[in-house]
């Protein structure tokens, strides 16, 4: 005990250490591996933070930033007063982004629940390591899957609707804007259930199995108890990954959007990060581009903070 | 008596019924997760013209080699395959390296810009400049048509880095303490403690940053789609993958576009679900292994400070 208090109190000296010329010299070694570090971060991502000023001129290359004459707000107007472009796309990427939001978590916390009511170990880990295997596959892999499953020649989805006459002949699905959204929410579904798990089936081994015993005692079936133990027991993990989560919505969204469009669903899948990709890189509107990557980052910012706010105020653990 | 008897096994039926249901739920999520691999494998050994008729769903019909050899004869594919394993393999080496390092230095609490320095690293999760002034300053860092755009700007991420240092964190202080009593330095702390003791957190960063640039695509479409030499595996499935959606509409167009002038023939379609089945191989064949690494790093992750 005496040791422990010893130990602490060094500890508690050292973080409150002043920075002098003597520590520095002791520390030399830490701070010399530091620099090259330090230099990386700086210029590999704060650099690029001065690019923002691109979004407040009319950037012309071979002026570069220092050179191009500046615009004010110019740039931002363009993007909202007098054309419908943006407005859509940041509706696509806001609906994209809940829609994947709602059904990753409902899916996620199910196949959990589900699958620890599964008592035999052999079978567990089998579910679940097939359950892991969709997200081990790239984008590409699983948009060119999916577009052979939802084929309208000889795709499985089409062959079963229609045995199941629920169709009376094969669709092709993706030339349906209805269905673009869902296509995507379940292709993510489909790739990160598994995965998405994994957090919630570790919560759930952390659950008291007292109480479980006490609950059988008392009469509670097998569904009783996963209703009244293992969710409550889990509501603050996902109580924090859903507030997380909801400053990511709009950063959701690019690679499946990007691999799974066409000229006929163009108006719904297009996302914010397309956006960016299609004026700023494909017709180097390099201004453009920025103006719009900048008002992404700052509605995810605000977002961000309002999820760590909240979860602050809920008196759930602080992530970050 | 008996009210007791029959009250147990009315329960025993529920039981039963409600592991029925059970089993049945996952059954159908392991088919669903299954069967779009497991057809397109069975479409990657199937002949190219036999598989237009339909019908193939878990098994070949007229078994062939033709789909594989003729994707193992493209050049392309060839050097793909060669980029993406070199990526892979150097930028875990030194990625993970790096991202050690300086996991262990931000993890000395005793180090008076530990904390600063955590905070650069943490912001950049939050905010960074975006693709374009992204690209603009890889380009003008000369990183544009070179092999080292896939290994340079992500050399060091801060998540991973954050689940490192928890871990070091995480280890018993004392070990450090009464070595640097015994007068080690910091490199002989690093070497002798930390990264022995940290096996099984490299492991999950490791498997990350390999899953992660074997499965990278489009910073290849960006930086190196004029250079057939520096594309990737992923980058040239790609390709394939849109000669397909181009075409599709009629069976016919894809098997005209895609005749390869032998007496046998491959179809744009025969020849992704080879190639799938190859680029997806390395990862699925591997990771069934690791699993206990990757569920560490992901609750470690999760219980980020």
């Amino acid at each position: 005990m005496a040791r422990k208090n010893n130990v602490n109190a060094i500890s508690v000296n050292q973080g409150k250490r002043k920075i002098t010329w003597k520590v520095i010299k002791k520390q030399k070694e830490l701070i010399l591996l530091s620099i090259p570090f330090v230099v990386y971060v700086l210029l590999f991502n704060y650099v690029p933070l001065l690019g923002w000023i691109m979004a407040f001129q009319k950037y012309k290359p071979q002026k570069g930033i220092f050179g191009s004459e500046f615009v004010g707000l110019d740039k931002f107007r363009e993007l909202f007063i007098g054309n419908s472009d943006f407005l859509r796309v940041i509706r696509n990427t806001l609906a994209m982004g809940v829609i994947n939001l709602v059904l990753s978590f409902i899916f996620a916390i199910g196949f959990a629940l589900v699958l620890n009511e599964v008592k035999h170990k052999g079978p567990k880990k089998f579910v679940q390591t097939i359950s892991y295997l969709p997200h081990f596959l790239s984008w590409i892999i699983v948009c060119g899957i999916l577009r052979d499953c939802l084929s309208p020649e000889n795709g499985i989805v089409n062959e079963l609707l229609v045995s199941l006459k629920i169709l009376d002949a094969p669709i092709n699905f993706f030339t349906y804007k209805s269905l673009f959204w869902w296509i995507v929410g379940f292709a993510n579904v489909w790739k990160e259930t598994g995965w998405n798990s994994i957090i919630y089936l570790a919560a759930i081994t952390a659950i008291n199995p007292d109480l479980y015993e006490a609950a059988s005692i008392d009469g509670a079936g097998r569904l009783r108890k996963m209703w009244h133990i293992t969710l409550p027991g889990i509501k603050p993990t996902i109580f924090i990954l859903l507030l997380i989560n909801i400053g990511w919505v709009l950063n959701a969204g690019f690679e499946i959007q990007y691999l799974l469009t066409n000229g006929i669903v163009q108006s719904v899948s297009q996302t914010i990060d397309i956006y960016v990709l299609k004026y700023g890189i494909s017709l180097t509107d390099y201004s453009l581009g920025t103006a719009a990557g900048i008002f992404r980052s700052l509605v995810s910012i605000i977002l961000i903070y309002l999820g760590n706010l909240a979860a602050k105020l809920a008196g759930e653990e602080r992530l970050f | 008596m008996k009210t007791v008897i029959k009250r147990r096994k009315r329960i025993d039926i529920g039981g039963l019924i409600y592991s029925f249901i059970i089993g049945l739920i996952l059954t159908i999520f392991v088919i669903v997760t299954l069967y779009p691999i497991l057809n397109t494998l069975a479409i990657s050994f199937n002949d190219a013209i036999d598989s237009l008729r339909g019908g193939i769903h878990l098994l070949p019909r007229k078994f062939t080699w033709y789909n594989y050899i003729t994707v193992l004869k493209k050049d392309n594919i060839i050097t793909g395959f060669y980029i993406s394993v070199l990526r892979t393999v150097v930028a875990t080496v030194l990625q993970l390296s790096a991202t050690a390092l300086i996991a262990y230095v931000v993890s000395r609490k005793d180090y008076v810009f530990a904390k600063p320095i955590t905070v650069l690293y943490v912001l950049t999760m939050y905010v960074n400049g975006g693709l374009i002034p992204t690209f603009l300053l890889n380009r003008a860092l000369g990183l544009a048509n070179s092999f080292w755009v896939y290994i340079l700007p992500g050399m060091v991420s801060a998540f991973n880095m954050l689940v490192i240092r928890t871990y070091i964190n995480g280890l018993p202080e004392s070990l450090q303490e009464s070595a640097m009593i015994d007068g080690a330095n910091f490199t002989t702390i690093f070497v002798k403690i930390i990264v022995p003791l940290c096996k099984p957190v490299f492991a999950t960063i490791a498997l990350f940053i390999a899953v992660y640039q074997w499965n990278s695509w489009f910073d290849t479409m960006l930086y190196n789609r004029m250079n057939d030499n520096l594309t990737t595996l992923q980058y040239e499935l790609m390709k394939l993958l849109s000669s397909v959606s181009q075409l599709s509409g009629s069976a016919d167009a894809s098997r005209v576009a895609a005749q390869s002038g032998a007496s046998t023939q491959v179809t744009t379609v025969s020849i992704r679900a080879a190639a799938t089945i190859l680029t997806s191989l390395p990862i699925v064949a591997l990771y069934p292994f690791l699993q206990r690494y990757f569920v560490t790093g992901l609750t470690i992750g999760g219980i980020k400070e």
